[in-house]
């Protein structure tokens, strides 16, 4: 059975597409993950795939159902943090020998099929849909939404998993070279200019705060807001390796990557892995857990004009994707009850609530909603997972604690000053990502 | 700072050649006389690669904006931390964006808005790079 990527047909990109078809017809009903680690530490038992493994094991008992009854599987078959394995470096052969392995000795240490996962899982006897969802676990969610709406999978796990390795971030390969392909030169991201991952974020953040009269210090309580919920997610890497608080000082003082992003702005890489199970409404209403309605997915997919996305360009493109995600799911801002929007980097974030709206929001005004009360607490809690700059870059904590705080299942994170009934995660970046709103009702 | 070489290739050639004789050349899609920087392969507006060329500019801009550079993924510039990483827009289309590190502005001290003219810097193997410098 040969995965492919989902046609771009699955991904409802544009406006005026409607209220979604399969509004409420698609439904979360298990969630899992593996424990966290910063770097892998070559041993076989804690390898990516086995991280995905026991993930996945995790969804299916959290849903209650029999692993025969599941039909579909889809991921992201990408999994680096950055690091690559290095060319030329030997592959520990104890490890590949240690599953059942494909063709690229590689799978699942740095890369991953949905072969691996059905060769190494043997209890998923009855997959006969298996579909890649590549970027990252937005991308899986709304592919495998859109794929038990159409009928082609009844009862599907989607995952995400992410390795890391030795070695600082994205410093091999080309960027230790002497020289680089011409047409890598003119290209935005790294080029020979040196630029880190964040610049261009921090570049679109510096234009902001010099449009609306604003400064890096607002982003503060934002920023210990995130790590204190982060800490309330048992499952993120901060809560389980570095149960440290981050004070708006630490905040103000930490170093600069590219200024204006600092050390905390950045996500820290880590190896974890991710896994949901999705099925029909209809079915969802006999299993142990409290079914999450999905009652919409959209899709960004903007371009720059340039090298880089202008503070216009970026604008544009969240205001439309917030239109995109209430057309289909036939809600306005004001049903919202909280967010979960793409925070790694964090100078983005703010693109994301403006684009929606969030509480009254335009543009311009994140900033000083941030000095507000945006706890849990509150009747305006942003970001309640923490997200990445809470619990470590996996891009699935806002999913997860969607789901779970509509489920009842948040714990200590438990959103209090509102009821947490429809709630909307996804990204990654302003220009382009995937979205899902999630619901306590099917309509 | 000496950047990283640059091995041109087939699509980007014509533009590091003008570089090497100190000329700033754009892509430009003669029918919609639309500049394109990168490169492409097909005008993003009429979708044809037909009817592009490479087009020569001024050589004047302006700062549209910056950062500062402190943890820099390529090894060949981690000396020179921190350093301005700014974007310049061209006089003759303010959408068309090219990096520059600024030779001779203060590091942080950037003037976001002023004029800049175009210079040409020899890269570690003696391809040459656009660079940009304040003007006055």
């Amino acid at each position: 059975m040969a995965t492919e990527n989902a046609p771009a047909s699955m991904y409802r990109t544009t406006e005026g597409l409607g209220v979604w078809e399969h509004k409420g017809k698609v439904a979360a009903v298990g969630v899992g993950h593996s424990p966290t680690t910063r770097r892998w530490d070559g041993t076989a038992e804690n390898t990516m795939g086995a991280n995905s493994i026991f993930a996945l094991r995790q969804a299916i008992a959290d849903a209650g159902v029999d692993p025969s009854q599941i039909d579909g599987l889809v991921l992201d078959p990408v999994t680096t943090t950055g690091a690559h394995w290095p060319e030329g470096d030997p592959i520990p052969m104890d490890v590949v020998n240690a599953y059942n392995q494909t063709d690229d000795p590689l799978d699942g240490i740095a890369k991953l099929s949905a072969e691996w996962i059905l060769k190494n899982m043997p209890e998923l006897s009855n997959v006969k849909f298996t579909m890649y969802g590549p970027g990252c676990m937005s991308h899986a969610i709304v592919v495998a939404a859109q794929a038990v709406g159409e009928g082609r999978t009844h009862t599907c796990l989607v995952l995400k998993s992410w390795h890391n390795l030795e070695g600082r971030y994205n410093q091999a390969g080309i960027s230790a070279s002497e020289s680089v392909p011409g047409s890598f030169a003119m290209a935005p991201g790294r080029t020979l200019w040196g630029a880190p991952g964040s610049y261009g974020t921090a570049l679109q953040f510096a234009e902001y705060c010099r449009k609306y009269g604003k400064s890096h210090d607002m982003m503060a309580p934002f920023m210990s807001n995130s790590r204190r919920n982060g800490l309330l997610f048992p499952e993120g890497y901060w809560a389980q390796h570095r149960p440290e608080h981050l004070t708006e000082e630490d905040y103000l003082n930490a170093r600069w990557i590219a200024k204006p992003a600092n050390l905390f702005d950045n996500d820290i890489p880590i190896m974890v892995s991710g896994a949901y199970l999705f099925t029909t409404a209809e079915r969802a209403k006999d299993m142990k857990q409290k079914p999450v309605y999905i009652i919409n997915h959209a899709s960004s997919r903007g371009t720059q004009r340039s090298i880089l996305p202008t503070l216009d360009e970026v604008e544009a493109e969240t205001a439309s994707t917030g239109r995109k995600i209430y057309e289909g799911a036939g809600i306005t801002a004001a049903d919202l009850s909280f967010e979960n929007m793409y925070d790694g980097f964090a100078l983005f974030h703010q693109f994301h609530l403006e684009g929606l709206r969030y509480r009254g929001m335009q543009n311009g005004d994140a900033l000083d909603f941030y000095q507000k009360d945006i706890s849990i607490e509150g009747p305006d809690p942003v970001l309640p997972s923490g997200g990445n700059i809470g619990s470590g870059r996996s891009r699935f904590w806002m999913h997860t604690d969607c789901i779970q705080q509509i489920q009842g299942r948040a714990g200590a994170r438990t959103i209090t000053g509102v009821k947490p009934e429809i709630g909307v995660s996804g990204g990654p970046m302003p220009m382009g990502g995937n979205f899902t709103v999630w619901s306590a009702t099917p309509d | 700072m000496v950047k990283q070489g640059v091995i041109p290739d087939d699509l980007s050639k014509p533009f590091w050649d003008a570089a090497n004789a100190g000329r700033l050349e754009i892509q430009n899609c003669s029918a919609c006389n639309r500049l394109h920087n990168p490169p492409v392969a097909a005008c993003t507006r009429c979708k044809s690669g037909d009817n592009l060329e490479w087009k020569l500019m001024s050589g004047k801009g302006t700062i549209y904006n910056y950062g500062v550079v402190y943890d820099c993924p390529v090894r060949l510039l981690q000396q020179d931390q921190p350093f301005n990483l700014a974007v310049i827009t061209l006089d003759e289309d303010s959408g068309i964006q090219m990096y520059s590190h600024l030779p001779g502005t203060p590091v942080d001290d950037v003037p976001v808005g002023a004029a800049v003219e175009v210079i040409f810097e020899e890269t570690a193997n003696g391809q040459k790079v656009p660079e940009w410098r304040v003007i006055g």
